[in-house]
């Protein structure tokens, strides 16, 4: 009895390795689609923008006149709202994460916070605008500043660095607070001075990694409704301020091409310091964090 | 055993000693409150959330009839005679765009994740998975600002009839903006498929596209919709792209080569004119926005259903 039949299987099998060979042209082709967009993007930014890229465009305020356009009171508002949104967020983050991983049993509520949180994550970033325009700005009275927009961000990337923390600590293996414990240490100390200590470069590298997506995200202040015209740097918290991508968004609105220009070189700024800030946390990531 | 013993007691002694201080017992006691407040503020952003925009829409809907709202096809609030608020032209200019992104971002992003989970070596995944990523976190002003000065052109070069706001172009680059979304979610989903499964398919003489087509990626569908699910809910609250490439004419049409306006896009054009605060117009981005949170909420909730519910565990 035959129950193979060798010449119609020799003929398939051709077929099928054909197919197989083209298939895989067409999916190494659209995973290349991702690069090569990539690549266009980032090369047609650098070569519109770099015209308009000089030392003045980092000291001048934003102009009606393309050429003496700069970026001063957008950088510096950006690098202002950092200073509020790092602090709060990674306090609100880490402190969340601790208590999910450290403290909290497991309860209704607990998994109650643990489905909120993934849900929240998922909010647009425009409805966190409208968040903050109504309690911060309008309910707190804190106006359209530099605090009620970098309390509004650190909401809106509080959910990155809650996950994040907690892998961090839960990669933290247990033998090292059974030991502290052995010690005579109690819960607290050993959060402290064993499990902080041994998660802080995962905890880094998240909350610069959600930073980082804080720095570039626009929704948000257009919907506070900050200001994009500013002929003075920031003074303070409470003071009112422009950001960089609220810039390039006005500049990339305007119907003259020359400020299209001018927007690319804003954003090719924007891009250099996320790339700065994904450099910090990958050398954190690779120098720092130790596998058990 | 005798030269032992004096030391254990006082190890003893030292321990009731320390955990007797009532500084050491007080913060025992007091850190883990107040990090459950802390903790809690990831509830109260949400409540925040949701009751902000019930209030200022219950307002909304004391001056608009909401069955008009819900069921009108004439969304025209700036119109002076009489503004109308009928949403249903601002959730097709939503679905447009969707549409148009997810049929650009599924085909793309599932081929992607098939070559770098069945086809790439070790090297070439550690190679391209870091460049998704950096696509990824290109911030979606960058992609707008793309969109409007790189992709609308050579459309309209393409084919003249395009107007240079349309739905087409800012669809493309959502697409192109959630395509690292679905490719590395549902990477995740084919790598976690046991490698038995596989070796039993070459084993009675499958080729590499049969494995990965017939074994893998039903063995993983469950998280490939989800990925694709999670994708469509970012799809429908992206923001930026929209509102720099898309328009603000809303209509009620499928037509893709005009200017339309998104949910979201309506709530930009609003709140950088100058609406002035308590006006109608004011208030119906919170009801424009309440219906944006609806959508990408039933997604999301429909997302976590699907991982759990079909999720196949080896």
């Amino acid at each position: 009895m035959k129950f193979v039949n060798h010449e119609e299987v020799a003929a398939k099998t051709k077929t099928r390795l054909t197919k197989n060979t083209l298939l895989k042209g067409v999916f190494a082709a659209a995973t290349g689609f991702g690069l090569v967009v990539l690549a266009i993007l980032l090369y047609r930014i650098v070569t519109q923008g770099s015209d308009y890229l000089s030392f003045e465009f980092f000291t001048s305020f934003a102009s009606r006149i393309p050429e003496n356009s700069g970026i001063k009171a957008a950088i510096l508002g950006s690098v202002y709202l950092m200073l509020v949104v790092a602090p709060v967020s990674m306090f609100l983050g880490v402190g969340t994460a601790i208590y999910l991983e450290e403290y909290a049993k497991r309860n209704k509520f607990t998994n109650f916070i643990k489905v909120n949180i993934s849900n929240l994550a998922g909010v647009p970033s425009v409805v966190f605008g409208l968040l903050g325009l109504t309690i911060f700005v309008r309910f707190f009275d804190l106006g359209i500043s530099i605090l009620a927009a970098g309390l509004t961000m650190s909401l809106l990337i509080l959910p990155i660095i809650i996950v994040a923390s907690q892998e961090a600590i839960r990669a933290v293996p247990n033998e090292l607070r059974e030991a502290s414990f052995a010690m005579g240490a109690t819960r607290w100390q050993t959060i402290l001075r064993v499990v902080l200590p041994a998660s802080i470069p995962g905890i880094l590298t998240g909350s610069i990694l959600a930073l980082s997506r804080a720095i570039g995200e626009t929704a948000p202040l257009v919907v506070i409704g900050i200001p994009t015209i500013l002929m003075f740097t920031p003074d303070g918290i409470m003071s009112t301020f422009t950001a960089l991508p609220m810039q390039i968004f006005d500049w990339t609105k305007r119907p003259q091409v020359e400020f299209h220009d001018v927007a690319a070189a804003g954003i090719i700024v924007l891009m250099g310091l996320l790339i700065i800030m994904n450099s910090i946390a990958v050398f954190i990531r690779n120098k720092y964090q130790k596998r058990y | 055993m005798a030269m032992n013993e004096p030391q254990q007691i006082s190890v003893q002694e030292l321990i009731a000693q320390k955990s007797n201080r009532g500084l050491l017992a007080f913060t025992e006691k007091l850190i883990p409150k107040i990090l459950f407040l802390i903790a809690s503020v990831s509830v109260l952003t949400t409540i925040g959330i949701v009751f902000t925009l019930i209030f200022e829409t219950v307002t909304f809907f004391t001056e608009v009839n909401i069955f008009g709202f819900l069921t009108g096809t004439e969304w025209y609030p700036f119109a002076n005679s009489t503004p109308t608020y009928g949403i249903l032209p601002l959730v097709v200019g939503t679905l447009k765009i969707t549409g148009i992104a997810i049929l650009v971002a599924v085909p793309i992003g599932i081929a992607t994740a098939i070559f770098l989970s069945e086809y790439a070596s070790d090297r070439v995944r550690r190679f391209i998975k870091p460049i998704l990523e950096v696509l990824a976190g290109v911030p979606t002003i960058v992609y707008g600002f793309f969109a409007l000065t790189f992709v609308t052109p050579i459309l309209r070069s393409i084919y003249p009839d395009i107007a240079i706001f349309n739905a087409l172009s800012p669809g493309i680059v959502v697409g192109i903006m959630i395509i690292p979304m679905i490719a590395s979610l549902s990477e995740d989903a084919m790598s976690s498929v046991p490698n038995a499964m596989r070796d039993g398919a070459y084993a009675l003489g499958a080729t590499k596209l049969e494995v990965a087509v017939k074994i893998v990626l039903p063995a993983a569908l469950s998280g490939i919709v989800a990925s694709t699910v999670l994708a469509i809910s970012r799809a429908i609250g992206e923001t930026m792209i929209v509102a720099v490439a898309a328009g603000s004419t809303p209509g009620f049409n499928w037509d893709v080569t005009g200017s339309i306006q998104t949910m979201t896009a309506y709530i930009v054009q609003v709140t950088t004119g100058d609406a002035g605060y308590g006006t109608t117009i004011y208030y119906s981005i919170y009801a424009v926005g309440f219906t944006l949170f609806l959508f990408t909420l039933a997604m999301n909730m429909l997302a976590q259903f699907i991982s759990k519910r079909f999720r196949e565990e080896y």
